[in-house]
């Protein structure tokens, strides 16, 4: 207040600015941002190593960061990890293929025609809520403990939210867009390929993004029951020998795939709808 | 007797069923000559948007006639052009391809489609921005586009609903400017609703209101101000008179007749 009155204009900026760096929404910088981030992944990590460190805990239960790092490290050069991997990332693949094959397609339809809706939405809303969980026994019975089940179990967990969601994706189409198409005298078959679809592609590529995620989760689940190879495999068989650290590892391990895939599908979200503004 | 370009004859429409059917048009009655540009003004509610779509082939009606130059209307077709309010330009085609779309749909061939792309992106004053895709697009570019694009297969009429009613004061009159420039050169059909008095009187050569309770036509203008018509036309008496006649027999109409 007492400066020069060039000058108080600027400080009270300043202070004002100083005032609304927290609060609902405002926006910080990105480095900030990666600064907390990172901050709370380290701090977690020393809370980790000095818990073990300081002997805290018994190994058994909680083994040192050293430990399962060492013990990867040890199945990555005796080839386990990398079996395990690629047994695991074959399963997912299939599995998600199949359910997204198949609920692109129909979830275009049932969002597109509404006797399609009713036919297929109501019962799909009602399958949905059937816990995937519960019906491991039955893929057991019916297609044995091979990949086939495997596939079952990604399936059931991912193919029903997928045509719901698909649905939604396409009937956020603008009624105009479908009007402007039918303005052009294109039929429906035309409208649906060369404007519906396009226009809830970005929508549904994100579908594919999140049920992706979950897929992981129905994978390692099957894996856990009844498996003769890949991740979950190998974590139900360290829990028999009091592995930990694999069991630690593992987990770490499935966190940092799942990162990785929606890291990837958000990369290609950029190149491949690169023009789109999502909605106008 | 001539036959008008669009006629619309008897028509009524409404929406529901039972109980909560509402008659939302009642015996509309209104012709277009050739080449005669005509606005639909009326308070919101009144039915103009669905009068269009109708027109559009994009509704059905319950009774009356509609055709263009005599055949009646059965879909929507590539006789009419239509401008939607919302911006419906394809969000992953350029500007140029979004005009391509509509004339790759109405049959024209690859080198055609270009050539007259470019030249309806001229038209609107947007060749430097033809390969620019929507999201980077101002709403007035936006809708330029749009207007080239339904120009572009050189439909019978043009349908405009509200076309410039999300732009700004200033955005709104250059697109008035440039959309008069355009007709007086080219000269079209034109059904245009607007609930702006001032843009309807500028560019129409008839302006029609419209009551509500149910949507009917009240009243009738002819704009017998000559063209060409530059921005300077609305600071003369002979526009502000008509202006405010139209004003008057809009607030006149909107009075639904249970409330009088
Ligand atoms: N699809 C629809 N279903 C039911 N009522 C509708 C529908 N479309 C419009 N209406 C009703 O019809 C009346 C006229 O609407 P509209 O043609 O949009 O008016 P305007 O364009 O003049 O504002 C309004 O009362 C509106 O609520
Ligand atoms: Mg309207």
């Amino acid at each position: 207040m007492s400066g020069p009155a060039r000058s108080a204009p600027g400080a009270a900026t300043k202070q004002a600015r100083r005032r609304r760096s927290s609060g609902i929404g405002v926006p910080i910088a990105r480095s900030r941002f990666l600064m907390i981030a990172v901050a709370v992944f380290v701090g977690l990590g020393l809370a980790w190593w000095a818990a073990t460190g300081l002997e805290w805990v018994k190994p058994i239960f909680l083994p040192s960061p050293a430990s399962v790092a060492t013990q990867i490290a040890k199945l990555a050069t005796d080839g386990t990890l990398w079996l395990d991997l690629r047994a695991s990332a074959y399963r997912i693949s299939i599995g998600f293929l199949i359910a997204s094959a198949l609920s692109i397609p129909i979830g275009v339809l049932i969002g597109s025609f509404r006797s399609w809706e009713a036919g297929i939405e109501p019962l799909v809303d009602f399958i949905r809520y059937m816990p995937v969980v519960a019906f491991v026994p039955l893929s057991i019975l019916w297609a044995g403990t091979g990949d086939t089940q495997k596939f079952l179990i990604i399936f059931i967990g991912t193919f029903f939210q997928q045509v719901l969601m698909i649905m939604d994706n396409v009937k956020r189409v603008p009624a105009d867009f479908i009007g402007l198409g039918r303005t052009l005298g294109l039929p429906d078959r035309k409208i649906l390929t060369r404007i519906v679809v396009p226009s809830a592609l970005p929508g549904i590529w994100d579908t594919l993004r999140i049920s992706l995620g979950w897929a992981w989760t129905w994978l390692v689940l099957a894996e856990l029951v009844a498996a003769t190879s890949g991740l979950g495999y190998r974590i139900t068989v360290s829990q028999r020998y009091f592995q930990t650290n694999t069991i630690i590892g593992y987990i770490l391990l499935l966190g940092l795939l799942g990162l990785i895939t929606d890291q990837v599908m958000k990369a290609l979200e950029k190149v491949l709808f690169r023009q789109d503004g999502h909605s106008q | 007797m001539t036959v008008p370009k669009l006629r619309i004859a008897g028509l009524d429409k409404s929406f529901g069923t039972g109980e909560r059917r509402t008659q939302v048009l009642r015996d509309i009655n209104l012709d277009l000559a050739d080449n005669e540009f005509v606005s639909l003004v009326g308070t919101s509610g009144c039915g103009k948007s669905t009068l269009l779509s109708i027109v559009a082939g994009l509704q059905d009606f319950d009774a009356g006639d509609l055709s263009i130059d005599g055949a009646p209307i059965l879909q929507p077709g590539l006789d009419r052009g239509v401008v939607f309010q919302s911006y419906t330009l394809l969000p992953w085609l350029t500007a140029r391809q979004n005009i391509e779309f509509a004339l790759k749909a109405a049959g024209y061939d690859r080198a055609a489609c270009r050539e007259i792309a470019l030249e309806h992106l001229d038209l609107v004053k947007l060749s430097q921005s033809a390969d620019r895709y929507p999201s980077e697009l101002s709403g007035g570019m936006k809708q330029r586009v749009a207007i080239a694009r339904a120009l572009s297969y050189r439909p019978k009429m043009l349908l405009m609903d509200e076309p410039f009613g999300a732009l700004d004061a200033l955005t709104r009159h250059h697109m008035q400017e440039l959309l008069t420039q355009i007709w007086e050169e080219h000269r079209l059909t034109v059904l245009f609703v607007t609930h702006d008095v001032e843009e309807a009187v500028y560019l129409s050569d008839r302006i029609v209101v419209m009551g509500i309770g149910p949507g009917r036509i009240m009243q009738t203008f002819n704009v017998d101000i000559e063209r060409p018509r530059r921005e300077e036309v609305m600071e003369t008496p002979a526009f502000m008179d008509l202006q405010r006649g139209v004003h008057k027999a809009i607030r006149e109409a909107s009075r639904r007749p249970e409330m009088a």
